[in-house]
């Protein structure tokens, strides 16, 4: 392994986010902000717990996890395209690196800004709400992987887009729905039977339900279906970059 | 001298049936330059493309250093540097960081000394803490270079690299691929303009439609691709060329009010006054004078033409 190139790779990526540090600190600031007021104190107001659970403290989760899969796959598709825009991915391939190497320096990144703003959105949840943690170390976990696996489909979202067009095609038509409709303002159980049932062919559903778990130990599935749940979307993800890395497709000729 | 570039049946074929590599078999002394030309559309930066890893070859082999760039492509990646065509920089990054970027891409350690020494030698020192959007298209290629030289390599390919540059950035260049040749690295570069290779080559290839027509000494190549004509049109048409003209091998045009002379621009004299002088001696009248020289297509043709001979 060229260490020293990931290194250098995440290294430049990071340079990025540290530019426009205040920028990648204030927004997230901002927009929880702003979902407490909205829902937290509007709908919050007509719903006064869920599960035992206050809603704005209940919605804590969800809004941790909308910030960081949107962030992670913006990071790591912007990451990858912008080389190919800008041309710059001549050096990339002309060096002794491989695939894996790109995508851990790339995915790392990205990965990292996006767990960054996660944490961000914690901490100003504090805030406005009484956080508990009940399980600390399936939190981290759970935070982690998410921020890795969409940062994986990031990466694969910027190998495949021909145009900016295109990459906020994927995040705009299915991941935000994907995460409105996966239980980030509401519980599963508060939803009519036949949309229960259809919810959870919603992944989103999982990822949110065990990452909820964590905070308050409530659940909508069984947190190893989350757990299980994400480890087949890294690795289908893996899959499609090991697919990439083989073919060569839409990165050399 | 050892070879240090080796390229044997070099294909490239692409999905549409189209052949940009038809076969290319090349092999590259260490220390020495190779300028590469060909019109657009030739391969030249096909075969650059594919021997540093950007584009996959169909068939064929290329080793540099003995490493082949397939099955070891890091150790063979290591020894190549690459400056592109077109300016490809992320614009809002700083020319240290990309630089230092480039270094570690190719798997070196951090060695700010060096890459002092690089940015000094380009005249980019001062503008290190730059943003590449602040620099002019000139300082850019610099940056370019800087990037290729950051891990040492000891072959680097110059794609066009003064393709709309203006005269003066046009000799900065060549003077640093002079330097560079003096600290050992092997230089390939492709560009379109004769004046280019005769400049700077040790050897020229020519290339065309994916194939490697030739590949010669600089001398010998600038020696056939230096002739040129000289037209004298005569106001008068004549049926022969005059016995006291026969010495400087002229020929009649068709209509026979004109006379050809064809001469070397790299000779101490070409013959052009004495020809004259003879015309006025033989009482020929001259209606005008046009000199000619063959574009580079001609040249690909003649010499084509006349290895073939």
């Amino acid at each position: 392994m060229n260490w020293t190139a990931i290194a250098a790779i995440y290294r430049f990526e990071m340079a990025r986010f540290f530019r426009t540090l205040a920028q990648s600190f204030l927004s997230p600031v901002l927009s929880t902000s702003l979902y407490f007021v909205v829902f937290g104190t509007a709908i919050g107001s007509r719903i006064q717990e869920v599960e035992g659970v206050s809603y704005g403290a209940f919605i804590v989760p969800g809004l941790i996890m909308l910030s960081v899969v949107m962030l992670s796959i913006s990071n790591a598709s912007f990451g990858i395209y912008f080389p190919k825009f800008l041309g710059t991915i001549y050096e990339l391939l002309s060096a002794p690196v491989n695939f894996i190497e790109i995508v851990i320096g790339y995915v790392g990144a990205a990965a990292t800004k996006a767990l960054f703003v996660g944490l961000v959105i914690l901490a100003t949840a504090t805030f406005f709400v009484d956080l508990r943690i009940e399980h600390p170390f399936a939190m981290a976990a759970f935070l982690i992987l998410s921020c890795l696996s969409f940062s994986l489909l990031g990466f694969i979202i910027g190998i495949w887009a021909s145009n900016f067009e295109q990459m906020s095609l994927v995040p705009q038509l299915i991941v935000t729905p994907l995460i409105f409709l996966g239980g980030t303002f509401y519980s599963i159980s508060m939803l009519p039977p036949l949309w229960q049932t259809i919810t959870l062919f919603n992944p989103v559903v999982y990822l949110i339900s065990g990452f909820r778990w964590s905070f308050y130990g409530l659940s909508d599935v069984p947190v190893v279906f989350s757990l299980l749940a994400i480890i087949a979307f890294t690795g289908t993800c893996l899959a499609v970059i090991g697919w990439i890395f083989k073919t060569g497709w839409r990165i050399r000729s | 001298m050892t070879t240090i570039l080796s390229i044997r049946d070099l294909r490239k074929s692409y999905a549409d049936g189209f052949e940009a590599l038809k076969g290319v078999s090349l092999d590259i002394e260490e220390g020495e330059i190779l300028a590469l030309l060909g019109p657009n559309g030739a391969g030249k930066t096909t075969l650059i493309t594919t021997i540093c890893g950007i584009t996959t070859p169909t068939s064929g082999a290329v080793t540099v250093g003995g490493h082949d760039i397939q099955s070891d492509y890091r150790a063979a990646r290591r020894m190549i540097g690459l400056v592109p065509q077109e300016i490809a920089l992320e614009p809002f990054e700083k020319v240290w960081n990309t630089v230092r970027l480039s270094r570690g891409l190719f798997g070196l350690g951090k060695d700010n000394a060096r890459i002092e020494d690089i940015l000094r030698k380009l005249s980019l020192w001062e503008k290190r803490k730059n943003a590449i959007k602040e620099l002019s298209g000139g300082m850019k290629r610099r940056v370019l270079i800087a990037k290729a030289l950051a891990h040492e390599p000891r072959v680097l390919f110059l794609d066009e690299p003064t393709a709309g540059v203006d005269v003066e950035l046009r000799k900065d260049m060549w003077e640093i691929v002079a330097e560079l040749k003096r600290d050992g690295v092997t230089i390939i570069l492709t560009t379109h303009y004769i004046e280019e290779a005769e400049a700077i080559a040790d050897r020229v290839g020519v290339i065309d439609k994916g194939e490697l027509l030739l590949v010669q000494d600089k001398d010998t190549l600038m020696a056939q691709m230096g002739k040129k004509q000289i037209e004298v049109m005569l106001t008068e048409p004549i049926a022969r060329i005059p016995d006291s003209l026969a010495i400087h091998n002229l020929t009649l045009n068709g209509a026979g009010d004109s006379l050809i002379y064809t001469y070397d621009t790299h000779a101490d004299r070409t013959g052009i006054t004495s020809l004259l002088n003879d015309v006025s001696q033989a009482g020929l009248f001259l209606r005008d004078v046009q000199t000619r020289q063959s574009s580079l297509e001609e040249i690909f043709v003649n010499l084509v033409s006349g290895e073939a001979a």
